[in-house]
């Protein structure tokens, strides 16, 4: 009977949630990324209802350009663990060949908030679990973790029920759905340290590895499959990269990097000078793009 | 010492909370490139001055950055050699009292700010109450803006000769007061060369220092259960988090409220089974024989915990609707979920002056100590004896808002003498409703009971025949079902009360303990209606009631479009 660690106390929280939901919810689904948020959460689930396996489904929303070995990893940690996954591409916008070059922030809209919602109201999930962090953007840092949408899946930043103690409220009118975040308290770094401590499997394209990208804007993108168009001047190379975050691969930058293990992974999270979120194009917009996106009803 | 401190900053607007923190983030290097950039931008763009504003690193929504407070409470993360934080600043506003509750309810020390120039204000008596209340037991007072005063010591004694006043006031349990400056960094990791008269630690350091874990041992072991896993018929395990003490593979434990015995066949900590597992720990229990335990039952070794229906405690009002005596809620208790109402509101607290103020309503971020009484027995206990069984909310069952929150103080045993309507004779006692009124509220179109206040009755009392909404006859029998009693009233008086075993029908009408009227005219009637009940009790009770019972025969809802008069 050790004392309890940080870590274990991000844990016990996080189970405590994921308890709370699967007993007062009627019809909860955990969002599934792929990332290392995702991962963890997934082992939170395993660990939360032990020996049962978790009594709601997994879903995983397909833009359609997520990095191949995503796919294939999510493919096969959902056989090996047995779970149910389910994949939702919002098959309008592939018809209307919506793409990350050609439609910017549309493509976000239409490919990722869209086919949540599509997914949400398909399914009548009424509430989902996601991974999203209060460390990790300014807006997020003001969320409840029982967050509530109304009918468009809108979040109303002013008027959040209180949150009080360990009482969460998850009583809902009609319409309404929850997000819910487990891991709001954790820091990047807590995820990483929960990785290792737990031997949590990853995609490999966590760590650093020659691959092929391209340079563009300031960032490095890899050329995962011959979409990726060539713009004048631009040369393929081949780069030890890894990534920071995981998304649709030319909307993802990646880092020149030697990470090649968990320890060295850590070491450079520690001593990293900048944010996870500049990886991410999307939310170099205006400030409180964020924010914005989650009144419409981003995750 | 725990490796984790949860605190929040509040106190006043202005009185540079947002400024403090940031500050703290920024001399601890713990900001990013990218963050510090948009930093120095957002200074430039703002109309404050062109130096930093520290403050904008935690406004984070666009109507807190347009309007220069902070709204609603915003979480911070940051590791030193010595210590993790988490750290909510939290709005200053009255207005925004409630998601200043909601950070207070989080955390496990609070740093009040002061302005130096201004002193102890109504809002850092609000806030210090608040957090008092939520169960916050360590307290920074940081008197900031020491830059405004000269940094001198004379106004900084006052102002502590204040504070101190204010943890008399309130039986505050630890406080540590210290002057500093959060726009100009001093004493806020470092020992100020301006403060020199000043021996204390700097702000920084205290945090990293302070034991929250003194004195906080709650006696016993208990689980509140969240959930029942049963992958299948062979494993039942109950689910959730250990909230005192420990447990050992072969202990007993009692479940509340049934009162069960069992012992501990297995332990699983998450996923690893284990022999024993402490306070805080997320566990799954197996016993070694089958008992009555579901969601919202709770497990115990040697709590004392209590099972009781109704108690006193004090609520924060978080709602922008009114609190209304008698209106049923949802009441959030642990991991129990269900309908209770305040009956009583004994008083409410001036917030400034913790004068006890009568009042018949309770607005929003207003404080009161009230009476709550349960539909059901749950397991409960004083919030100073086991916290989490003695925290609430109240939840609104129209439009789902967390309505209230609330710690219990004081617990009414069951034997005590219950709210409403009582008739007592001898050695027995029956609690009887047939004096409610029922009202249509116009306004949030529902129908709404309102119970008279506390009355006992005893043979040869007179009873009030007519209320606004029934009207008996001056002759009648009351059934009391539950307590298996009856009343007999004749000619407006009490006749006898007598236990329903020994009573005889002389072809007096009936009604039953609510006042609705009993559809049977004969003796044999009401031997079937009394055998009926008996079957019923469990299962089947609306076709029972639609079978017998008459809501109308002395009974009408009568339309009311005041609805604070209710």
């Amino acid at each position: 009977m050790s004392a309890m660690s940080h870590l274990d106390e991000l844990e016990a929280e996080a189970i405590y949630i994921l308890r709370e939901v699967a007993a007062e919810c009627e019809r909860p689904v955990m969002l599934y990324s792929i990332g290392k948020d995702s991962s963890v959460m997934l082992r939170l689930a395993l660990k939360a209802f032990y020996p049962e396996k978790p009594p709601f489904p997994f879903l995983h929303i397909d833009t359609s350009w997520k990095f191949k070995e995503m796919i294939t990893f999510r493919d096969h940690t959902a056989k090996k663990l047995g779970i149910e996954m389910l994949v939702y591409r919002n098959e309008d916008g592939i018809r209307q060949g919506i793409n990350p070059f050609d439609h910017g922030a549309a493509y976000t809209d239409i490919m990722k908030t869209q086919a949540l919602k599509q997914a949400l109201s398909q399914y009548r999930f009424t509430a989902a679990f996601g991974g999203g962090r209060r460390d990790e953007e300014k807006s997020r840092a003001k969320e409840r973790i029982f967050s509530f949408r109304n009918e468009t899946q809108a979040w109303d930043p002013k008027n959040q029920r209180p949150e009080m103690w360990k009482l969460y409220n998850t009583k809902l009118n009609k319409g309404e759905s929850i997000r819910v975040f487990p891991i709001s308290n954790w820091t990047e770094k807590d995820v990483w340290q929960y990785i290792q401590r737990e031997e949590i499997e990853i995609v490999p394209l966590y760590f650093a590895k020659e691959r092929p990208v391209v340079c563009r804007d300031g960032n490095i993108i890899m050329r995962d499959d011959d979409r990726l168009p060539l713009l004048t001047g631009e040369k393929p190379e081949f780069k030890k990269v890894r990534f920071r975050t995981l998304g649709c691969y030319p909307l993802t930058g990646g880092y020149e990097s030697e990470a090649v293990t968990l320890d060295d992974i850590i070491e450079e999270t520690l001593s990293a000078v900048t944010s996870e979120r500049t990886s991410r194009v999307i939310d170099k917009e205006a400030a409180g793009s964020m924010e914005r996106r989650k009144r419409e009803g981003y995750f | 010492m725990r490796s984790l401190l949860k605190f929040i900053t509040c106190g006043s607007v202005d009185d540079g909370k947002s400024t403090l923190i940031g500050h703290l983030l920024y001399d601890a290097k713990l900001l990013y490139a990218d963050q510090e950039q948009a930093l120095l931008l957002d200074s430039k763009a703002g109309s404050r001055s062109g130096a930093i504003d520290y403050s904008l690193l935690l406004d984070g929504l666009m109507a807190e950055r347009e309007q220069g407070i902070t709204i609603d409470a915003a979480y911070r993360y940051f590791t030193t050699h010595a210590r993790s934080f988490i750290v909510a600043d939290t709005p200053g506003h009255e207005e925004y009292t409630r998601n200043m509750a909601v950070g207070a309810s989080f955390a496990d020390l609070a740093v009040i700010l002061l302005d130096a120039s201004q002193g102890v204000l109504v809002q850092t008596r609000r806030h210090a109450r608040i957090c008092a209340l939520m169960g916050i037991r360590y307290f920074v007072f940081a008197v900031n803006k020491m830059d405004l005063i000269g940094f001198e010591q004379a106004p900084f004694a006052a102002i502590q000769a204040d504070i101190f006043r204010l943890k008399e006031t309130l039986g505050l349990e630890h406080i540590y007061v210290i002057p500093l400056s959060a726009t100009e960094g001093d004493n806020v990791t470092e020992p100020s060369p301006r403060l020199p008269w000043y021996d204390g630690e700097p702000l920084m350091r205290y945090l990293e220092g302070v034991d929250i874990t003194a004195h906080t041992v709650e006696a016993g072991f208990y689980l509140p259960v969240q959930r029942v896993c049963r992958p299948d018929h062979t494993f039942r395990g109950f689910q959730g988090q250990i909230e005192a003490g420990s447990i050992r593979v072969g202990e007993e434990i009692t479940a509340l409220p049934s009162g069960e015995k069992a012992l501990v066949k297995k332990i699983y900590l998450t996923d690893q089974e284990t022999a024993a597992a402490s306070s805080g720990r997320p566990v799954t229990l197996q016993l070694d024989r089958e008992v009555d335990v579901s969601r919202g039952c709770v497990l115990t070794r040697e709590a004392g915990l209590a099972v009781a229906k109704s108690f006193s405690a004090s609520l924060l009002w978080m709602d922008d609707s009114v609190l209304t005596v008698g209106k049923d809620y949802f009441v959030k208790l642990g991991t129990k979920l269900l309908p209770g109402a305040v009956n009583a509101i004994h008083y409410k607290i001036d917030v400034n002056s913790g004068e006890h103020l009568p009042t018949r309503q309770l607005k929003k971020n207003e404080i009161a100590f009230c009476e709550i009484t349960l539909s059901e027995a749950a397991v409960l206990d004083r919030f100073h004896a086991h916290k989490t069984l003695g925290e609430l909310v109240l939840i609104d069952r129209i439009s789902h808002m967390t309505s209230a929150c609330g710690v219990i103080s004081d617990i009414k045993q069951q034997e005590d003498r219950p709210a409403g309507t009582t008739f007592y004779h001898r050695n027995l006692l029956a609690q009887a409703d047939i004096f409610e009124e029922f009202y249509y509220n116009l306004e949030i179109r529902t129908i709404i009971k309102q119970r008279p206040d506390r009355k006992s009755y005893t043979v040869g009392d007179e009873v009030p025949l007519k209320g606004e909404s029934y009207c008996y006859p001056a002759s009648f029998d009351v059934i009391v079902l539950k307590d298996q009693i009856a009343v007999l009233v004749r000619d407006k008086k009490i006749e006898n009360i007598c236990a329903l075993s020994g009573y005889v029908y002389t072809g007096f009408p009936l009604t039953n303990g609510r006042g609705f009227g009993i559809l049977a005219n004969t003796a044999a009637e009401v031997a079937l209606f009394l055998s009926e009940y008996q079957l019923a009790k469990r299962e089947n009770e609306a076709h029972f009631f639609n079978k017998w019972i008459s809501f109308s025969t002395y009974r009408s809802v009568i339309f009311h479009d005041d609805f604070w008069m209710i």
